[in-house]
């Protein structure tokens, strides 16, 4: 593929990607593809092979096999060429915290190459977009956590680049500022932004329009949320009110037709199959002298997705 | 021993100040025997600061905190036998091994020979660590040694846990093995009180206390707060997300819309009575859509709901 087609085969390109180190096998054989403006989120336990992918998206790391292409860029070929065309936010992203937010912006702006008139109208910018209208003078470290990842968001789109790379943007950020956040994310995705979203946290893959689960190197799952709660369900999903969760829990492992039991506080999830649940479930529960207050079908949470598509998987547990 | 239903935790107007920022701003709350509680809220709600305060590690500026029956104000020292407060970054000795940590903490604590052996296999087998017991510290994956130092907060057999962020950075599988662990220590008769800005997380403590800018928004069980919501939730799952919201967001009734990946989610005053106006309004637009129903509320919906003050007094 040649440079400057990129928009019609998809802003981010996958193929047959893999990654070995040794005998062990970081990224098996993935092929994804992700359209311009598009926010996708990637999930997967730690060592399922994320970081390993979004190292060799950026040219950082080269593939043993399969081939990249972002922004209409072979990576492979021109590894040095992609990084203009990213902007990496990350969790613990590295701003200044001696710095104002206009000595931050003026610093990655330099290192960009930007300069002049264009670097005062994108910092003016990104400050705007940062919420830090007119406070460009204050000190990073006495900006709050939701301001200061706004900051680092305006950092990486300085130089306006098609493809944003975000290492779990919000977490732990209020949630009314979590808010404000992604609104930007999906502006900027309305006008043509790719985002890419590598997330532990699955209250911000909701906020994602389709989402790739990563396990043990491979592509697991894709698809919107919806589609993943929706097809995803071995069987239903049931909320149990009762007493004595704990053990009502271990009790309910043994009924057949019972894939599995999750605690949830002062209920339990339990995934089920071909079993009518309010019968064959109290009458269980009753036989051991538990009370049972109330069971109700219940959506999956992408939690509960989750642990049904990967909680089976035995894996190792190298670091990511 | 156990008395279900007493408290053990007994919190009123908490305050504490560093410099001008409230980092605790007249904090009241009472966590009960043998229960999971969790302090929900983002960094910087004042989390950290209340554990430290609970702990005897940090002064109040004011107010009032009873852990097991001890002032806390007056006596921290007396409290530190009663719990075991686990903070973020849990001091593990990386060149030992999992049982030379555990014997250092025995050590530090007073706990005999006998208890600590007792106990480390208990909780050893528990976690499954057992056959990694000569295994260095820093050679354990991230939630190995989660699960380590927990054992080695445990060795003392505390009845009051204070868990500060236990599953930030840690994965969902992980976090799911550590959960299951928390609650086999609850069967066992152990209170926790956990601190955690993962909202999701947070429906599976037994009751919550929702903390924003170190003042208390709400406390109660989960299902219970949901129920306290002003205000239902829709979700509308549609491939053209913006322009629903363009539509239905000034709609009457309509109080909140906010983007997702895949749709909106609405908070309307009665779903029953606005479900039929907003499709119809729908069906006026071009606008395709897959699904639209009802949902239950998530804690990210009750935290934004208690920072309005939209969340109403506790139910009867």
């Amino acid at each position: 593929m040649t440079p400057g087609n990129g928009e019609d085969a998809g802003a981010i390109r996958v193929e047959g990607l893999t990654k070995r180190f040794r005998s062990f096998t970081a990224v098996d054989n993935v092929t994804l593809l992700v359209r311009r403006g598009e926010v996708l989120g990637l999930l997967g336990p730690n060592g399922a092979g994320k970081s390993t992918l979004i190292r060799m998206l950026c040219g950082i790391m080269r593939p043993t096999a399969g081939c990249v292409h972002v922004a209409g860029i072979n990576v492979v070929e021109h590894a040095e060429a992609v990084r203009q065309h990213l902007g990496y936010v990350s969790q613990k992203f590295s701003l200044y915290d001696d710095l104002t937010a206009a000595e931050n912006l003026r610093l990655f702006g330099g290192l960009y190459g930007l300069g002049g008139q264009a670097l005062v109208a994108r910092v003016q910018w990104a400050l705007a977009i940062s919420g830090l209208d007119g406070k460009g003078d204050v000190l990073t470290r006495d900006l709050g956590g939701g301001l200061r990842r706004r900051l680092a968001l305006g950092c990486a789109m300085l130089h306006r680049p098609p493809i944003l790379i975000l290492d779990e943007p919000t977490s732990g950020i209020d949630p009314m500022l979590r808010r404000q956040f992604w609104e930007l994310i999906h502006q900027f995705a309305a006008e043509g932004v790719t985002a890419l979203v590598s997330t532990h946290y699955l209250d911000e893959a909701d906020y994602c329009n389709r989402l790739a689960l990563m396990s043990a190197g491979r592509l697991v799952a894709l698809g919107t949320p919806h589609e993943l709660r929706y097809a995803a369900a071995r069987g239903d999903l049931v909320r149990v009110e009762c007493d004595a969760p704990v053990r009502a829990a271990e009790m309910l492992k043994a009924v057949p037709g019972v894939h599995d039991v999750a605690i949830f506080g002062n209920a339990l999830h339990v995934s089920i199959t071909n079993m009518e649940p309010e019968a064959a479930l109290r009458a269980s529960l009753e036989a051991r002298g538990i009370a049972c207050m109330s069971i109700e079908a219940i959506e999956p949470s992408l939690e509960d997705v989750f642990a049904q598509r990967l909680g089976s998987d035995s894996r190792e547990e190298p670091a990511d | 021993m156990s008395h279900p239903g007493e408290s053990i935790v007994a919190v009123r107007g908490l305050r504490r100040s560093f410099g001008s920022t409230k980092a605790v701003d007249g904090l009241s709350f009472d966590v009960s025997r043998g229960e999971i509680f969790g302090l929900v809220g983002p960094d910087g709600a004042g989390k950290t600061t209340v554990m430290r305060i609970l702990a005897g590690v940090l002064t109040a500026d004011s107010g009032s905190v009873e852990v097991a029956g001890c002032d806390v104000r007056r006596y921290p020292e007396s409290v530190k036998s009663h719990i075991s407060y686990m903070p973020q970054r849990f001091g593990l000795y990386e060149n030992l091994s999992i049982d030379e940590n555990i014997a250092f903490y025995a050590g530090l604590f007073g706990v005999s020979r006998r208890q600590r052996e007792e106990v480390a296999a208990r909780l050893l087998a528990l976690t499954g660590l057992s056959r990694f017991r000569s295994r260095l510290a820093g050679k354990l994956s991230g939630g190995m040694k989660q699960k380590l130092a927990l054992i080695c907060a445990l060795i003392h057999e505390p009845q009051l846990v204070l868990l500060d962020e236990p599953t930030t950075g840690v994965d969902p599988i992980s976090r799911g093995e550590l959960w299951h662990l928390l609650y086999e220590l609850q069967a066992q008769a152990v209170t926790l009180l956990i601190a955690t800005a993962y909202l999701e997380e947070a429906e599976r403590c037994n009751e919550l206390a929702l903390i924003h800018q170190g003042r208390l928004l709400a406390c109660d069980k989960p299902e219970h707060l949901k129920r306290r919501m002003a205000g239902e939730v829709l979700r509308l799952v549609t491939p053209d997300p913006r322009s629903a919201r363009d539509y239905l967001a000034a709609a009457e009734g309509v109080r909140n819309c906010v983007l997702i990946g895949d749709g909106i989610r609405l908070v309307v005053d009665n779903a029953e009575l606005r479900m039929p106006e907003l499709r119809s309004l729908m069906l006026q637009t071009e606008l395709r859509f897959s699904s639209f129903e009802q949902v239950s509320p998530t804690i990210e919906d009750l935290f934004v709901a208690g920072a309005a003050g939209l969340l109403q007094g506790a139910p009867q």
